[in-house]
């Protein structure tokens, strides 16, 4: 048996969510009606000069401190030669030599333990326009995202898996979205990702050449690119040869990678001083007052969960993995006042929810608000918890708020001990056969006796309450 | 009473004494085009109706009060690389033949606010590129003190246009001498202020980092006064100072006593064969300046030596990127005949573009070319910072440095060009201004052969002030010594 290690890199390109674009005054929105956000500079006209926008070197900075990189003293922007369509001044304005953050890492979790993913860097730079192929074989341009601020995160090859990469990227995600300077959608392209990736067999000590991997439009796709090139390059070594430095393309509907370029020799991009852009620099102060204002990240938010929540590792993790659901959780938290009942029903009623719909919390018709209503009545004892669970179904169906419900419908626990006592009286009479099954050791009858009370009083007893009864009154007989 | 023979600083004494309206200045420069352009060429295009428009404007604006400003009525005339909205802007390339902008060069915004009145576009150079104005697309413009003789350039039109009486003031760009070398061939004032001093938006660029905004008048007092009009910090220009700003100047006050004037001792190693009539004429402007009280030293700056390599190098870096965005894509030439987008590409740019333009893209691409970029660009940028502590230490002990603006006459058509060395030659005096940000002014300081010559003074950057002082006390002294 060999022994194979892939070793994969990643490119990602997240779209700053910044409210002006990067070097002029056009507005930075996605899906407005096409070249209506474009003016001289986004344009590439004659004469026109990019200025700065100094809400994007403050999103990338953010970036680069919750990455943990070292921020560079001076931001210094080239300008990246190539000619395109979609590109308006045949250069793109980038960092080469001295991007804006260097090194820094992201941890991930995998089972044996926490893993670090090392960063090469993150650099500023702006975005192209873009193409729309249309049937008749034309090709319409639009602008629109021409000069749109970007950073560009580059990871060492510290990646071994697809798993890993697929943890990579969705811990990135989160920490992006916490920080709430993207809103990293690959399906709008506010987040894309390009693969490079090689296998070494380490027993003979070869390795294979890298393949650069595009047009990967989701995580599952780069889960699967990866999985196929792993298949590619081992098959390669297995044969006795080797793979091509090439960029090849990701097929959606086959899962397989097609061969777009071979690269005989590195692209020539003629990396210049963008002398339109004099030197800016980042005083400690800045860096500082940014770091201060930076929202909390989800490793901190996690630590914070499990000390003042008392809450254990692995739920803590669960409540942090997406921003809105731990906003969710500790709004809940706050207004019924028990860490411990709003995790077990955000974890459980919540996210099962979740899942089952595929949807997403904002789509789910539910406030933490209206949860906590609910709750209270869990835990002083109105409810009891299999009816608040129904209740909380009815809840997400109708839009109704708990109250309106269980006021409706009468569902308020049944305490009273009397009003108890003359159900479970009439349910031993009827059921003696029963009763005598349970005085013979059958625990599976208290059961059915229980479900007789619930029967009887629509669900609405108090369960702890009944079942103590129950086995008194059964105990004297 | 012919007034365009008049400086722009008594135009508009007249114009606001009401002697003469600004319909009927703009009118006399109008007809002036009229009477001498078909054989000087100075303009692109001629700005006519608009121009009259502008001029009554500004009458009514006079006949009621309302405060104007400092270029009221005064006719300017705009290089043709500088953005007018609605007007064509061609660059003097067949590649923006038909370019007609959608916005105004802050320059030109600064012009209008100023009620200035923008009489045409001016023919340069192609992009900028050359020292003649024989590259242009447009055809050549003559040099008003001798029709078989070049304007110089880039610049050629802007200085031509003051030369021949078609506008009161004019502007210009200078990235290694495009105005001071013209200004120096036509005989008038031309200055390249301190790189940040004027707003480059809207005004296409051939090396980014080198180019700056500047001003032709008859005289020195009419440089001061266009560039007064247009400095100033811009926010849509990041090169622009926060600084920048013109002091004001009391001419009447101006001497030159006391003055300490720098005279690098490396310009005798870049001599240029044939320019010893031009340095006896230089050796007497020393001498009006140090009879008026101004004290003369050589000083050494040991890597101006290497300017002009620098020079080409990092612009043609620039131009190269620069000029890419000239792809046919969304503006500008396209080819007719492609099949693939790299046809498109390489047809729209070979058509579109002159020699020179495409000789200095190619030299500029190879200089930032993987394996070369180490040796030559990066190099260059390192030898400009020399030569910036160079100037900065000359400038600790001095007011400002003297030299001659070209060392070589203004030439016949069809001369220089064929030798594109010499023609690069040309710029030995006025590069080095550019590399490290300066800012410089060429007077005329007599004639050779019948042909004018200028004098170059050079102060340090953003003391513009100073230079007008040196400028203005030695035009007077001359004059007064004629």
């Amino acid at each position: 048996m060999m022994s194979y290690k892939t070793l994969v890199g990643l490119e990602i390109h997240v779209e700053l969510m910044t409210e002006r674009k990067m070097f002029c005054n056009c507005k930075n929105e996605f899906g407005a009606m096409p070249n209506t956000n474009v003016c001289p500079v986004c344009l590439g006209l004659p004469g026109a000069l990019p200025v700065m926008d100094k809400e994007a070197v403050e999103y990338a900075i953010m970036a680069g401190l919750a990455f943990n990189c070292e921020i560079e003293k001076t931001i210094i922007m080239d300008r990246k030669s190539y000619f395109y369509p979609d590109l308006t001044k045949g250069y793109q304005i980038s960092q080469s030599d001295f991007p804006l953050c260097k090194g820094g890492f992201l941890e991930i979790d995998l089972d044996e333990g926490p893993k670090k993913i090392r960063l090469e860097r993150i650099h500023i730079e702006e975005d192209t326009g873009k193409q729309i192929h249309t049937e008749n074989g034309t090709t319409l341009l639009d602008f629109n995202r021409s000069g749109v601020p970007l950073i560009e995160i580059v990871t060492k090859p510290d990646i071994n898996s697809s798993e890993e990469a697929r943890l990579f990227l969705e811990k990135l995600k989160n920490t992006i979205k916490y920080l709430g300077v993207s809103d990293v959608k690959m399906e709008e392209g506010s987040l894309r990702c390009d693969v490079n990736i090689n296998v070494i067999d380490e027993e003979r000590n070869i390795r294979t050449n890298i393949s650069e991997i595009k047009n990967l439009n989701s995580f599952k796709s780069v889960v699967k690119a990866i999985e196929y090139e792993q298949k590619r390059h081992i098959e390669a070594l297995e044969n006795g040869s080797n793979t091509d430095k090439e960029t090849r393309r990701f097929n959606e509907l086959t899962g397989e990678t097609i061969l777009m370029r071979k690269k005989f020799q590195a692209s020539d991009y003629r990396y210049q001083f963008e002398a339109d852009l004099t030197p800016i620099e980042i005083k400690e102060e800045w860096i500082n007052e940014i770091r201060t204002a930076m929202p909390e990240l989800p490793d901190q938010k996690k630590r914070r969960f499990m000390k003042d929540y008392k809450l254990n590792e692995y739920d803590a993790s669960i409540l942090t993995q997406s921003k809105e659901l731990s906003f969710f959780y500790e709004e809940l938290t706050d207004l019924v006042n028990d860490a411990k009942l709003a995790a077990n029903w955000v974890m459980t009623d919540v996210l099962r929810r979740l899942k089952e719909e595929d949807k997403e919390l904002s789509q789910l018709n539910l406030t933490p608000k209206a949860l906590a209503e609910l709750l209270d009545y869990v835990k002083s004892g109105k409810v009891n918890n299999n009816t608040a669970k129904k209740v909380l179904r009815e809840m997400l169906e109708t839009g109704e708020s708990a109250k309106n419900i269980i006021d409706k419908q009468g569902l308020i626990q049944i305490n009273d001990e009397e009003e108890l006592s003359r159900v479970i009286d009439e349910v031993i009479k009827d059921n003696q056969q029963s009763v005598e099954d349970f005085k013979n050791g059958k625990d599976r009858a208290l059961g059915y006796l229980m479900g007789q009370i619930m029967k009887k009083t629509k669900g609405k007893a108090n369960p702890n309450t009944a079942n103590k009864m129950l086995i008194d009154k059964i105990n004297k007989n | 009473m012919d007034i365009t023979n008049l400086k722009a600083w008594e135009i508009r004494e007249k114009i606001l004494n009401k002697e003469i309206s600004s319909y009927e200045v703009t009118e006399q420069f109008l007809e002036k085009i009229d009477e001498v352009e078909d054989e000087i060429n100075a303009f692109i295009t001629i700005d006519a109706d608009r121009a009259l428009d502008e001029a009554k404007k500004v009458d009514e604006k006079i006949a009621q009060g309302i405060e104007i400003g400092i270029l009221a009525g005064l006719p300017v005339a705009v290089k043709d690389n500088i953005m007018t909205k609605n007007l064509r802007t061609t660059c003097a390339s067949k590649m923006l033949e038909k370019y007609i902008p959608p916005y105004n060069a802050t320059v030109v915004e600064k012009i209008k606010k100023e009620d200035g009145i923008i009489i045409g576009k001016t023919n340069m150079d192609e992009f900028a590129m050359g020292g003649s104005t024989e590259t242009s697309y447009f055809g050549i413009t003559r040099n008003p003190r001798n029709k078989s003789i070049v304007p110089g350039g880039s610049s050629g039109g802007s200085a031509a246009a003051i030369a021949a009486n078609e506008a009161a003031l004019s502007l210009g760009t200078d990235t290694g001498g495009s105005i001071r070398q013209p200004a120096s061939y036509c005989g008038v004032v031309g200055i390249k202020p301190t790189y940040g001093l004027v707003s480059r938006f809207g005004v296409v660029p051939m090396s980014n980092s080198l180019d700056q905004v500047g001003v032709f008048g008859k005289d020195v007092k009419d440089a001061y006064l266009a560039l007064k009009s247009i400095a100033g910090f811009d926010p849509h220009d990041a090169t622009s100072s926060k600084r920048a700003k013109l002091e004001e100047l009391n001419f009447d006050e101006v001497s030159l006593k006391g003055l300490k004037i720098a005279l690098p001792k490396e310009y005798d190693e870049l001599r240029v064969k044939g320019d010893e009539k031009i340095r006896v004429v230089f050796e007497n402007s020393i001498r009006v300046f140090e009879r008026n009280g101004a004290k003369i030293e050589y000083v050494s700056l040991p890597y101006l030596k290497y300017a002009l390599e620098t020079y080409y190098l990092i612009s043609t870096a620039e131009v190269s990127t620069n000029l890419s965005r000239f792809d046919g894509i969304r503006y500008g030439h396209r080819a007719f005949e492609y099949k693939t987008l790299d046809e498109l590409y390489i047809n729209s740019r070979t058509e579109g573009f002159g020699e020179e333009t495409k000789r200095r893209i190619m030299m500029g691409t190879y200089a930032l070319s993987q394996g070369y970029k180490d040796e030559h660009y990066k190099k260059a940028l390192k030898i400009r910072t020399l030569i910036k502590n160079d100037y900065d230490r000359i400038f600790k002990d001095y007011d400002v440095i003297l030299s001659i603006t070209s060392p070589i006459l203004p030439f016949p058509f069809d001369s220089v060009i064929n030798s594109p060395v010499d023609m690069y030659k040309a710029d030995t005096y006025t590069v080095p201004v550019n590399l490290a940000g300066l800012c410089a002014i060429s007077v005329p300081m007599g004639e050779v052969d019948s042909l004018p010559v200028g004098l170059q003074i050079t102060a340090n950057r953003f003391n513009e002030k100073t230079l007008f002082t040196a400028a203005y006390g030695y035009e007077r002294s001359a004059n007064d010594e004629l």
